[in-house]
């Protein structure tokens, strides 16, 4: 006679959050497949348009910025500078964006059929890489153009400040994603944070402008703590700095305070983590 | 490999070596909220109406049964009796207030088919995502794909987009994905109305085929006769609590008197 062991039973709907989404990589494939299949339906352009828009924003912002206001006098190759800085919010955004809505998008199969629904969020991210890619190829062809020599600590610069952006996005996606589901008032909440968020990172001008203009004290400190600065930095350190002739001044401990930045997107992923989870269980009623 | 007494499984009751799905003393509660806007929030607040603004309704009430291997159980009961609302809290889309749902290996529900079919993927496309939705592994998909599209007999038509489909065919093509993935307990909920009469009468061969292999099934209908037909099992619902739990004729007889 064979017996049951209660430990056998779970509990339906409780799943190990993030760690499930490895666990089902053939359906993220399928729904980020999905998802850039129906966003181009029936567009003459297609994935074209995610070309296009960072083009049309790098050159409105390079005319205005770099030629009126005359920043390309003072910053070497600033095209390059530029481009480096908007791929990383453009990155930042979507993928933020896209995961805070991921849930409430969602809501026809979240409310039929249980699934670990940390699943939407990480598709949005992963719809943002398949965005970024070009992106970063366009960019490195640019920086070619103006003399690129990378040494191995610059790229991997680049790839800490990819990182950097990929784990903060991920974990607000997933905390305002939650938020989102009770109350909407956080997908315009976010709409705030991303307007923003090229404003209060060096994209669009040099760090010594900010120390010359709020000197180094607490706010400054405040300023090298947006994990986006970091990210915008690093990249600048990456694409940019190997371009030109070296002589601009780097973020002092640019090193430290990007390992700083992946320490804080990492707390900010647990703590959105923790908050997906506490509302994971009110979705399908609040959808 | 431990046994189970009572005194190890405390509140719950011990589950037969055959169990599938507990219920132990579910009850369910929904907080229907009318508005959050802050301006209507702030009004209600000052005029100590805030109560008002909510209201809660018990869905489910202190529920409990036991579903094993081989079972073909029917829920019965009228609209918002609570019979959706437990296939919810089964299939794990939603969580109990009170009490525990446990069930043992996986769970495929139809709380509705076609949940999770995109209108502007093709067929074959579909087929997929939704195959991978309900658990099943790439691997799996391609070895049931013929079978799958052959099951739902439009075939020609799998290669196009399923915005074109008249409203048989995408159902057609839904239920036979689900009826494939072959999980431990499928949960259906008011789905065999799907397509015409020679296909309804596939769809119940392949639930008695499932049922034969030992799954367990649970089923949602207000077809009385066809869940007599399929079922031996029937509880049913009024206003959230369990009237009867016995044979299915008892509790097709039950509802019948009562309503």
């Amino acid at each position: 006679m064979t017996t049951v062991q209660t430990d056998e039973f779970v509990e339906p709907g409780r799943g190990a959050g993030l760690l499930d989404v490895l666990r089902r990589r053939y359906l993220v494939k399928l729904l980020v497949r999905k998802e850039l299949r129906v966003r181009y339906q029936g567009s003459v352009l297609g994935l074209f348009w995610s070309y296009l828009k960072p083009a049309v924003q790098f050159v409105v912002f390079y005319f205005a910025i770099g030629v009126f206001l005359g920043l390309s006098r003072n910053i070497d190759d600033f095209a390059v500078y530029l481009f480096s800085g908007i791929v990383a919010i453009n990155y930042f955004s979507e993928a933020f964006g896209n995961a805070t809505r991921s849930i409430v998008g969602n809501g026809a199969l979240v409310k039929k059929i249980y699934l670990p629904r940390e699943l939407f969020p990480v598709s949005s991210l992963w719809v943002a890489m398949v965005h970024l890619f070009p992106q970063v190829l366009v960019l490195i062809a640019g920086a070619l153009i103006a003399g690129w020599r990378p040494s191995i600590v610059q790229l991997g610069a680049g790839v800490l400040g990819f990182l950097v952006v990929t784990v903060f996005s991920l974990g607000l996606g997933l905390l305002f994603g939650a938020i989102n589901v009770v109350f909407r008032d956080a997908e315009n909440f976010v709409d705030l944070i991303l307007m923003i968020a090229t404003w209060i990172s060096p994209v669009l001008y040099f760090w010594t402008m900010v120390t010359e203009a709020i000197g180094t004290g607490p706010l400054w400190w405040l300023y090298q703590a947006n994990p986006l600065t970091a990210a915008v930095e690093l990249f600048h350190y990456c694409f940019w700095f190997p371009a030109t002739d070296e002589t601009a001044p780097v973020l002092p401990h640019l090193g430290w305070i990007g390992l700083g930045a992946l320490g804080l997107s990492a707390l900010v992923m647990v703590l959105g983590q923790a908050t997906f989870r506490h509302f994971d269980g009110q979705f399908a009623q609040e959808l | 490999m431990t046994d189970v007494t009572d005194a190890e499984a405390g509140s719950v009751t011990v589950p037969g070596p055959d169990t599938r799905i507990i219920v132990d003393n579910v009850t369910k509660r929904f907080t229907l909220r009318h508005s959050r806007s802050l301006k209507e929030l702030v009004v209600w607040t000052l005029r100590r109406r805030r109560e008002s603004l909510t209201n809660q309704f018990v869905a489910l009430h202190d529920v409990s049964f036991h579903i094993n291997d081989g079972e073909t159980v029917a829920l019965l009961g009228l609209n918002g009796s609570g019979k959706s609302t437990l296939l919810k809290l089964i299939s794990g889309v939603m969580r109990t207030d009170d009490g525990k749902v446990l069930v043992r290996g996986n769970v495929a529900g139809l709380i509705e088919v076609g949940a999770g079919f995109h209108p502007d993927l093709t067929g074959r496309e579909n087929v997929y995502l939704n195959g991978a939705i309900l658990g099943m592994t790439e691997q799996q998909i391609n070895d049931r794909f013929d079978d799958i599209v052959a099951f739902s007999e439009i075939s020609e038509f799998i290669d196009t987009e399923v915005k074109f489909y008249s409203s048989g065919m995408f159902l057609r093509l839904a239920f036979s994905v689900a009826v494939h993935t072959e999980p431990d307990i499928f949960l259906v909920d008011e789905i065999l109305a799907v397509g015409d009469e020679p296909f309804q009468k596939k769809c119940l061969a392949r639930i008695r085929e499932l049922k034969a292999a030992g799954h367990a099934l649970v089923i949602v209908s207000h077809d009385l006769n066809m869940v007599a037909d399929l079922c031996e099992r029937g509880i049913l619902l009024e206003q959230g609590k369990v009237i009867v739990d016995g044979p299915v004729d008892t509790a097709v007889a039950e509802m019948r008197s009562r309503f």
